[in-house]
């Protein structure tokens, strides 16, 4: 186990990132409490456009909680305090000004664990644009459902199921559907909390081309315990441990010469 | 009382059976319990058991065979001629032995035929209690020796114990199922004997009921007398009212409960609502009867509306109260037992919470829902108390809340209160109302169950 991870660039016909344009989303010192327990610590990240950027680290290191802060998903937790400042294009996502409704629109998640609503399909991904008021017709709806569909790669596969519950549909296909339900409101950013932890390899390995794809167009923070993972799809890694944002940088850069001796241990699999 | 003592006696042998059985299972084992293939324990249940439950069967036995055995063993006693006797005499004649025996008659001006009869049967009774205690305890001492030699280290207690505790739960559950089902064969047989002299469709269908005018001999199913279709009607209009109070306001409640309350105002909120559910009935029915109706005739006098102080409103209004519970408990597990998973993906893309829960949480928890209003339907439908004391006795064929209903528990409860011949129209009619009060409720509930297991299988 101690072998460096077999590093390969795939190459992609995404356009390179551009450094020095302004991040889309931006963390400065971000601590984050569950009641009294601080279970983030002074977190500074930039996540850019056409650009994975991949979290990594032990579990309960505060991955998930990091990745929570982003959408405001915290607010959801009855004790849990985020402070410190978060951006998107520039503007803090705390300012009162701003409707959390709208950032989650602007803001999507997909969760550890394939979540479609006990609905049909074509409901699940109507969903969003519903809520939001996206269409003004059912033919517009049926568009955004269809384009969503294809964008996730599911349409082939559901297109003459739009009507079954979305239940019923595979693990893998379950989880696309939820990709397809969270773009279907058309954000900017995609957040991902281990997306692929409850999919077998062959359903996993579909996920991960959808979101080479889907960096086209989006923003995407991916969460991932499986470091091949983290090598294979994102482009910048950020090493999280123990509350801390250890290291961060391109890809490449961490699993081939991390700076920092515990990002080392850990690429290498020396611990967690 | 003799028969509670010999019971003990038997418990007491059984629990010496058991500390023999364990001690001897240890003394084989010289001390290392792994050479056993049970534990001492199971060896000790082993002898117990054998002590027990032979003894106990022939205890059970000798219950239910006692007055015919000893029946028998009477007739050669019984007065000269008795043979002869029409049946009627006979039991009369028995009767009196009985209770002389029993000693609630007095000697003098009893026939001594009679009393010589009475004496045997005491002796009959006394000398068969002996026997059935020294079968027991021999059977039970027997059970103990021949169990006990039985033990070896390789004998296989433990799964004999097994065995046998299986078969005492089947035992158990047979006993509450053949009592169900001799309560439905008696309402059958009945219903049967009722529907013999009133016509199926009379009943049915019939638009009046008046089973007082059936009394005389010579009006037997005079046509109209039992027409149900007041009191199901009855128990319709106030089954109604009380869903009108309880579904909105349990669901309501339920929708706060799981939703919005915290975790202190739920532990506060739900036991107290439950409470409700808690109160006994028949005070209800005096809240209803004696406030409820009064207050509601008053109010109507004021805007000048004729109501009546016994009405189907103020029953239906009461009863409503009292199931809030059975849909406010059971709609709030439901909705808890929704995945927080759903929440947190309708939250991700941007819903509020109260769109989450008309949209997310509500449609997933329906068929629970409907499941805990029907358990309600059921439970307002066979309710008694509330409408005995403040829906009234008349049966109104009405659909005016306002007037007095009567309902089929009503119906049972005049119809059997008080002394009743157990075979005229009249009481058997109650055999019929409570077949269709049990079709019901039964098929409620079936419905209920499985549309609440259909909804448990979804998320597990
Ligand atoms: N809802 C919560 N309440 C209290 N503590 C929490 C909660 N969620 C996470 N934590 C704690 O915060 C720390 C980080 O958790 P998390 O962000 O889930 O880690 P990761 O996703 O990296 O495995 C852990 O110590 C965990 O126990
Ligand atoms: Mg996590």
């Amino acid at each position: 186990m101690n072998q460096p991870i077999a590093f390969t660039l795939k190459p992609t016909s995404a356009p390179a990132v551009a450094v020095d344009s302004p991040p889309k989303m931006s963390a400065r010192g971000v601590d984050v409490f569950y009641g009294e327990k601080q279970a983030l610590f002074d977190v500074d990240i930039d996540i850019h456009r056409n650009r994975v950027t991949a979290l990594i680290g032990p579990s309960g290191c505060g991955k998930s909680t990091f990745i929570r802060c982003l959408n405001r998903m915290n607010d959801v937790i009855a004790d849990a305090r985020v402070r410190g400042s978060i951006t998107l294009d520039g503007q803090d996502i705390h300012d009162p000004g701003l409707d959390v409704v709208s950032l989650r629109a602007r803001v999507g998640m997909v969760f550890q664990k394939p979540n479609p609503f006990p609905k049909s399909v074509y409901e699940n991904v109507a969903y969003g644009p519903r809520i939001h008021g996206l269409a003004a017709s059912r033919g517009e709806l049926d568009d955004i459902v269809r384009a969503s569909l294809e964008r996730a790669g599911l349409w082939g596969e559901v297109a003459e199921r739009l009507n079954e519950p979305g239940t019923s549909l595979s693990g893998g296909q379950q989880q696309r559907l939820c990709i397809a339900r969270a773009i279907a409101v058309d954000p900017e950013v995609i957040l991902m909390d281990e997306p692929c932890s409850a999919l077998d390899p062959i359903a996993t390995a579909r996920i991960e081309e959808l979101i080479d794809e889907l960096r086209l167009n989006f923003a995407i923070v991916i969460v991932t315990h499986s470091m091949q993972q983290a090598a294979r799809v994102s482009q910048h890694t950020a090493f999280f441990h123990l509350g801390k944002l250890v290291e961060q940088g391109p890809t490449e850069q961490i699993f081939t010469s991390p700076r920092d001796e515990r990002t080392q241990g850990y690429v290498t699999g020396r611990f967690g | 009382m003799s028969h509670v003592a010999l019971a003990a006696i038997l418990l007491l042998l059984a629990a010496l059976g058991y500390t023999m059985g364990r001690r001897r299972a240890t003394a084989l084992s010289g001390g290392q319990a792994r050479r056993l293939h049970s534990l001492p324990s199971y060896h000790g249940l082993y002898v117990a058991l054998w002590c027990a439950l032979p003894a106990a069967a022939v205890l059970a036995v000798w219950l239910v065979a006692e007055p015919q055995i000893i029946a028998v063993l009477l007739m050669p006693s019984l007065p000269p001629g008795s043979a002869g006797l029409t049946d009627g005499a006979f039991q009369l004649l028995l009767g009196d032995i009985e209770s002389f025996a029993a000693g609630r008659a007095p000697e003098a001006g009893t026939d001594p035929a009679v009393i010589a009869a009475a004496r045997r049967l005491s002796e009959l009774r006394q000398s068969g209690f002996i026997l059935l205690a020294l079968a027991a305890i021999a059977l039970g001492a027997g059970g103990i020796g021949w169990s006990r030699s039985r033990i070896r280290p390789g004998l296989r207690a433990r799964n004999a114990v097994e065995r046998a505790t299986i078969v005492i739960m089947i035992a158990a559950s047979t006993v509450a199922i053949l009592t169900t089902v001799g309560i439905v064969m008696s309402l059958l047989f009945e219903s049967a004997r009722f529907f013999a002299q009133v016509p199926f469709s009379d009943f049915l269908f019939g638009l009046q009921w008046s089973p007082q005018t059936a009394l005389r001999e010579d009006q037997v199913g005079s046509s109209g007398a039992f027409g149900a279709v007041p009191i199901f009607a009855g128990t319709f209009i106030i089954t109604l009212i009380a869903m009108a109070v309880a579904v909105p306001i349990g669901l309501m409640a339920a929708v706060y409960m799981s939703e919005y309350a915290g975790k202190r105002a739920r532990a506060i909120a739900k036991p107290a609502l439950e409470m409700l559910a808690g109160i006994p009935t028949v005070v209800y029915g005096f809240i209803a009867a004696i406030m409820v109706g009064p207050a509601l005739r008053d109010a109507g006098e004021w805007v000048g509306l004729d109501v009546a102080s016994e009405s189907a409103l103020a029953a239906g209004l009461v009863m409503g109260v009292m199931i809030i519970p059975f849909v406010s408990s059971l709609s709030d597990d439901v909705m808890n037992a929704v995945p927080q998973t759903l929440r947190d993906g309708s939250y991700a893309i941007g819903a509020t919470k109260s769109e989450t829960i008309v949209r997310v949480v509500f449609p997933a928890a329906l068929p629970g829902i409907i499941g805990a209003v029907l358990l309600a339907v059921s439970r307002a439908v066979g309710e008694t108390m509330i409408v005995v004391m403040a829906a009234g006795l008349a049966a109104n064929l009405t659909a005016n809340p306002l007037q007095a209903v009567t309902t089929v528990t009503v119906q049972i409860v005049t119809l059997l209160v008080g002394d009743q011949e157990f075979d005229s129209p009249k009481t058997l009619a109650a055999f019929a109302l409570g077949l269709v009060l049990f079709a019901v409720t039964l098929a409620t509930n079936v419905i209920a169950l499985r549309v609440v297991r259909r909804y448990r299988e979804q998320y597990e």
